[in-house]
Formats: structure tokens, C-alpha cells, sequence
């Protein structure tokens, strides 16, 4: 049966769409079918708003940290939107600031995540042979344990011990530690995709003039695997966020004085019962953030289409 | 097949040899060591912990410790008594032959402190499975079937806010909701209880059993309802699309059929993948969940022995966990070739 004229209309139309794209770098086209997904952008406004209170949070008139025990227990008002602690703090403030410990825990563990990830995968996936197969070993090594188990071990060992820069449970102590358990899926993601593109042509005529392996991998290979990894990079964001609140509600994280969401919580579950608002607060912006960054996840995920590369890694 | 099972078993066990060795050297590379937390309400006793040092084997090296830790100390000399003279056999059995040690804290043997609890473990995450399964199949098949219905739109939104939601935190509200805020309007008692595995009074009560189920489980399974039914809605969305999909519609079987029959099926098949992968991170969970509502329970155990220092049965909990994951993964990768006749393993 031969096309419609509908079929034929649309198929003429992708064509020109196509070439009209030919002329946009992959980030326009990106942001293009980005903006057509309404849940990323609803996520998108509700995480600038989120760290825009985060960054501006020393525009408080409260102290985070300082007590004043004739405000103890205040529920929400104007004065205090959030309402006040046991100690007399202004939650709102608390929250803000402590929602600077958890982003930033959240941007180092992806930092971390994509430092080890990305050349651990790139070297696997694209040398072969025995560099693959121990890298790929190591990775599995890594996935075989059990992570939340290992995560409140680590962090119970280093609470006790005081080392520069990494002293009783700081920001970048507890970002190390999840990121330390977190790289191996980005690490399989980069071999899965280096493993394919390493035998497309373009790889081959690099090869023949002479192209030096490291520019190879970095220069022609890593773009072309960009997409799945920045996807992958977003969700893991969420993931350290809520990770970090839950070993700090455990205890074993960011310690207090230093407020995070995490560690909120933990000093709200005593005084949960009477002080209902210490517990809904801390936990409603842990819930709106990660909800944005799954939703900008999402977003990203359709307007890369990565879904042939999904599939594959589902193979491996 | 059974070759790729034995080669897998073998690849799996220098794994959890190398597993073993890297949790024995975190556990005891930790600042003050293993007796860091001993005594510490007492005056310290520098002699006394010399000897206690000596008696449990602790001023051996590193590698000793290990190799007492993974095949017992009955073949060598030690020192019993801690007076720095090796005059006997040790009576240590070995993780190889099931001896995990004792407890530092309750003095009891680690396996019988674990056994008392996995099953409490096991009870607990079995219920939250079921749950999971009878409501994030049929919700993520039906979602799938009537895409961009309203149902799936909310299906949708549930399960990205359920995905968000942290566990500990809907601990925390399940708590408020259904203890501290609604009463029983009968006998103006708290709807649910807390926490516990059953209440006081001694026989089996089924509904008292439910009653103390319903919240530990609502709180696990939130998570992985919306994971699930998301992940089997795309699963479904793949499938009907597939030609022969189209096919067993041009032959006239009615729509039911189709789904049921051959579209049902085939996306089932990554579901049971999933889930064997996902069994550890299920009963790892189960720390947030034992903790908020007091279950005995392994999470529970290890949280305690994390707490409290208690390296013994810390180490023994990490070992079998990374067994049942090492193990998982495997289930995982027959299953899949078991279900997928186009996989085959060489």
C-alpha cells in the first residue's frame, strides 16, 4: 500500500525538521524537546526556588545556631513561617540552611559519581581484555555490597575520627562515602555506550589518521555518550540527597550543630508527637527537591532519547 | 545451563573472599579498634585491656586475625587467659564452619543473635513483597494499557511523588496520622499501634498481628509500589508496541487475549529480574522501617551493633548480606534465561 498524503506530508516535515536541527548544537535541541515536558519544567522552577532560599539563606534575621530557649516550641507563624525548635531556632532558617548541606552533599557525590565513574567505564568499555574485565570485576565487587549497610559503617567509623578536611562527618566526608558506593552505575552506563561507538566508522577514520587514544576516548567518543550519563548524573543528585537525610536521620551523618535535613528530622522524632511541624517541614523539602530533580530526570531522559543505549546496558 | 551456573558460582566465590577481606580490614582499621567501645563507662584499665587484648586474639596481626576470623584458631596455640603465654588450643570454629563468634555485647553466639531476629526480618519483608506485587502489577499493567487515561496520569504522579517521598520521613507521618492524631471512635484509643511485632497479652491474635502490620508496611512498600509500577508500565508500553503484538491482533484474538496472554507474559519476564536484584536493597530498607516501629529484626540488629561497636555481629550481617546479594544476582541472571528463551548463556 503506498503512503497517504498524510504520511507523506509528515514524513516530508521530519525530513526538514531534521535539517533544520543539522544546524543546532545538540544542547539547542535538547533544551527544545526539554521545554515541551511540563513536569521538568514545573521541577525546573520549584529547584531554582529551592536553591535560590538555599543561597540567599544568611538574608535570615535568625541565627541558625544560636539557642533562644524563651522561643522554644513556637508553632508556625508570620514570625516564624516554619515554626521553632526545642532550642529556640527558627526552623525555616534551620531548613534553609541545612538545605545548603544536602544540595551541596548531592552536586559533590555526582562530582565524585562522575570523576571515578566516567574514566573507570571509558577504559573498561574502550581498551577490552583483561583492563575490561578487572575494571568490570571491581565494579561488580563494588554493587555486591550492601550499600546502605557499608554506607552506616563507614560513616560510624569516620564520626570518631578527626582528620583535616575530613573532620567528624563533614559535607565532604559524607559526600566521599556515598560517592565511594555510587560510581559503578555511571561506570557501566560509559562501557556500555564506549563498547558500541568504539566500532563506528568515524572511531575507525580517527584511528587511521592517527589520533592519540586518550583524544579518542575524550574528544570523539564521550559526546556521543553524553546524553545517558547527564540523565544518570541527575537522578544520582536525588539519590545522594536522600541518602545523606536518611544516615544523618540515623545519626551517622552531618552531625548537629550543622543542620541538614537529615539530622532536622532525627532531632524532630522526640519531639514529633506534641511538635508536629519539626517532623512535616525538613521532610517536605527533602520531598519537593527530589521530586524536581526525578522530574528534570525524566525530562532530560525524553529529550536525549537515550533509549536504545538503555536497552543495550540492560543486555550486558 | 548448569555449566553456567557452576561457572558463576565459581566466579562468585574468590568475590566474596575479596569481599570478606575489605569488610574485615573497614571494620577493624577503625580508629581505637574493636575495643574502642569497651568500658567505656568504667575507669580504663590499661593492664586490663592489654589482657583483654590478648584474650580475644586482637594483638595479632591483621592477617592472622583474618585468617582466625574465616578458619577458627583450634589448630593453633593461643592465649586464653591473657597473660601473654600461648599455653592452649583456641576454641574458635571459623565463619567456614558457621562459628561468627560471640557478641561483645551480649556475650551470646553472633548466630544465634541473628537467627533470633532474621526471621522477624524475613516475616516482615515477605508481607511488604506481597503487598508490592498485588498492587504494582495490576496498577502498572492497566496504566500501560490505558495510556494518558486519567487513571495512568495519576498512576503516573503517585509514583514519581511515591519515588520522592523519603521512608524514614512517611515513617514519621504514618505515625502522626494513624497513632497521635486518629482515634478508634469506639474506644477512643489510637487507630494503630506504633511499633512492635504484636501487642502484651500472651496467643496468637491474627487481627492484632495485621493491626501491627499495616504501618511498618505501608511505610516499606510506598517506595516500591511506585518504582514497580512505573518500571512495568514502560515494560508494557515496549511490548504492545511489538509486531507480534499486532500480529495476534490480525489473527482476531480479542484485546484480553492479547494482554494476557501474550503481552502480560512477556513483561512480567524483567520484573522477576528486578526484583531478585532488588531483594538486598528490600531487606536493607528494612533499617528505617525496624528502627521507627521497634521490630527485632536484623536492620535493627545492625543498627545496634553499629551503634555500639559490636564488630562480631556487625561483620557477620555484612557477610550475609553480600552472600544473599551475590547470590540474588545470580538467581537473577537464570531466571532471566530460564523466562527469555532467546537469552542463552554460554
Amino acid at each position: 500500500m503506498s503512503p497517504s498524503p498524510v504520511e507523506l506530508h509528515d514524513t516530508a516535515e521530519a525530513l526538514w525538521e531534521d535539517q533544520q536541527r543539522a544546524h543546532e548544537t545538540m544542547f539547542t535541541m535538547v533544551w527544545k524537546r526539554f521545554r515541551r515536558h511540563p513536569g521538568a519544567i514545573a521541577g525546573l522552577i520549584v529547584l531554582s526556588i529551592i536553591i535560590l532560599g538555599v543561597v540567599l539563606a544568611p538574608l535570615s534575621p535568625y541565627d541558625p545556631e544560636a539557642s533562644d530557649i524563651r522561643n522554644r516550641f513556637q508553632p508556625p507563624s508570620l514570625q516564624h513561617p516554619f515554626g521553632t525548635d526545642a532550642l529556640g531556632r527558627d526552623l525555616l532558617t534551620r531548613c534553609l540552611y541545612g538545605g545548603r548541606v544536602s544540595l551541596m552533599v548531592g552536586f559533590l557525590v555526582v562530582l565524585i559519581t562522575l570523576a571515578v565513574g566516567i574514566p573507570v567505564g571509558a577504559v573498561a568499555g574502550f581498551m577490552g581484555g583483561w583492563i575490561d574485565n578487572v575494571l568490570m570485576r571491581i565494579t561488580d565487587a563494588a554493587l555486591s555490597m550492601p550499600a546502605l549497610m557499608v554506607l552506616i559503617l563507614l560513616s560510624a567509623i569516620l564520626r570518631e575520627v578527626e582528620m583535616p578536611f575530613f573532620e567528624r562527618n563533614n559535607v565532604l566526608t559524607i559526600a566521599m562515602v556515598i560517592g565511594a558506593l555510587s560510581w559503578m552505575t555511571v561506570a557501566r552506563l560509559v562501557r556500555a555506550s564506549f563498547l558500541t561507538i568504539k566500532e563506528l566508522d568515524f572511531i575507525t577514520a580517527a584511528r587511521c589518521v592517527g589520533t592519540s587514544r586518550l583524544r579518542i576516548m575524550g574528544r570523539h567518543i564521550l559526546p556521543n555518550a553524553i546524553g545517558p550519563i547527564i540523565v544518570e548524573a541527575t537522578l544520582e543528585m536525588g539519590w545522594a540527597i536522600m541518602e545523606e537525610a536518611g544516615l544523618s536521620f540515623l545519626g551517622f551523618g552531618i552531625q548537629p550543630p550543622t543542620p541538614s535535613w537529615g539530622n532536622l528530622l532525627e532531632s524532630a522524632w522526640e519531639h514529633m508527637v506534641k511538635y508536629p511541624w519539626l517532623a512535616i517541614f525538613p521532610g517536605l523539602m527533602i520531598f519537593f527537591t527530589i521530586i524536581s530533580i526525578n522530574y528534570i530526570g525524566d525530562g532530560l531522559r525524553d529529550a536525549f532519547d537515550p533509549h536504545k543505549v538503555l536497552q543495550r546496558i540492560g543486555e550486558v | 545451563m548448569g555449566r553456567y551456573i557452576a561457572r558463576r558460582l565459581l566466579q562468585a566465590i574468590p568475590m566474596l573472599f575479596l569481599l570478606s577481606i575489605a569488610l574485615f580490614l573497614l571494620v577493624n582499621l577503625a580508629p581505637g579498634g574493636p575495643l574502642a567501645g569497651h568500658g567505656r563507662t568504667r575507669r580504663p584499665n590499661p593492664e586490663k585491656a592489654e589482657q583483654l587484648k590478648r584474650q580475644f586474639g586482637l594483638d595479632q596481626p591483621l592477617a592472622v586475625q583474618y585468617v582466625v576470623w574465616l578458619v577458627g584458631n583450634d589448630w593453633m596455640n593461643v592465649d586464653a587467659d591473657g597473660d601473654g603465654i600461648k599455653e592452649s588450643k583456641g576454641t574458635r570454629r571459623g565463619i567456614l564452619r558457621g562459628d561468627f563468634g560471640f557478641s561483645f555485647k551480649t556475650r551470646k553466639p553472633v548466630i544465634e543473635e541473628v537467627g533470633e531476629r532474621l526471621g522477624n526480618t524475613v516475616y516482615l519483608m515477605t508481607v511488604t513483597l506481597i503487598i508490592v506485587a498485588i498492587i504494582a502489577i495490576p496498577v502498572g499493567i492497566i496504566s500501560a494499557i490505558k495510556q494518558y487515561s486519567f487513571f495512568d496520569i495519576s498512576v503516573t504522579t503517585l509514583s514519581f511523588m511515591g519515588q520522592a517521598i523519603p521512608e524514614f520521613w512517611l515513617g514519621m507521618i504514618l505515625i502522626l496520622v494513624f497513632y497521635v492524631w486518629l482515634k478508634n471512635p469506639i474506644t477512643g484509643e489510637s487507630l494503630l499501634p506504633p511499633g512492635g511485632m504484636k501487642s502484651m497479652q500472651p496467643g496468637f491474635d491474627l487481627w492484632d498481628r495485621i493491626q501491627h502490620l499495616i504501618l511498618p508496611v505501608t511505610m516499606g512498600a510506598v517506595g516500591w509500589v511506585a518504582w514497580y509500577s512505573r518500571f512495568l508500565r514502560s515494560g508494557m508500553l515496549d511490548i504492545i508496541h511489538q509486531d507480534y503484538i499486532r500480529t495476534a491482533r490480525a489473527k482476531g484474538l480479542s484485546e484480553r487475549l492479547v494482554m494476557s496472554r501474550h503481552a502480560l507474559k512477556n513483561a512480567l519476564i524483567p520484573l522477576v529480574t528486578i526484583l531478585a536484584l532488588d531483594i538486598p536493597y528490600i531487606f536493607a530498607g528494612s533499617i528505617y522501617v525496624e528502627l521507627m516501629f521497634s521490630w527485632p529484626g536484623m536492620g535493627r540488629l545492625y543498627y545496634q551493633a553499629a551503634t555500639g561497636r559490636d564488630y562480631p555481629v556487625l561483620m557477620a550481617i555484612l557477610i550475609f548480606a553480600s552472600m544473599f546479594t551475590v547470590i540474588a544476582n545470580l538467581l537473577a541472571d537464570i531466571a532471566y534465561g530460564y523466562l527469555d528463551p532467546r537469552i542463552r548463556y554460554e
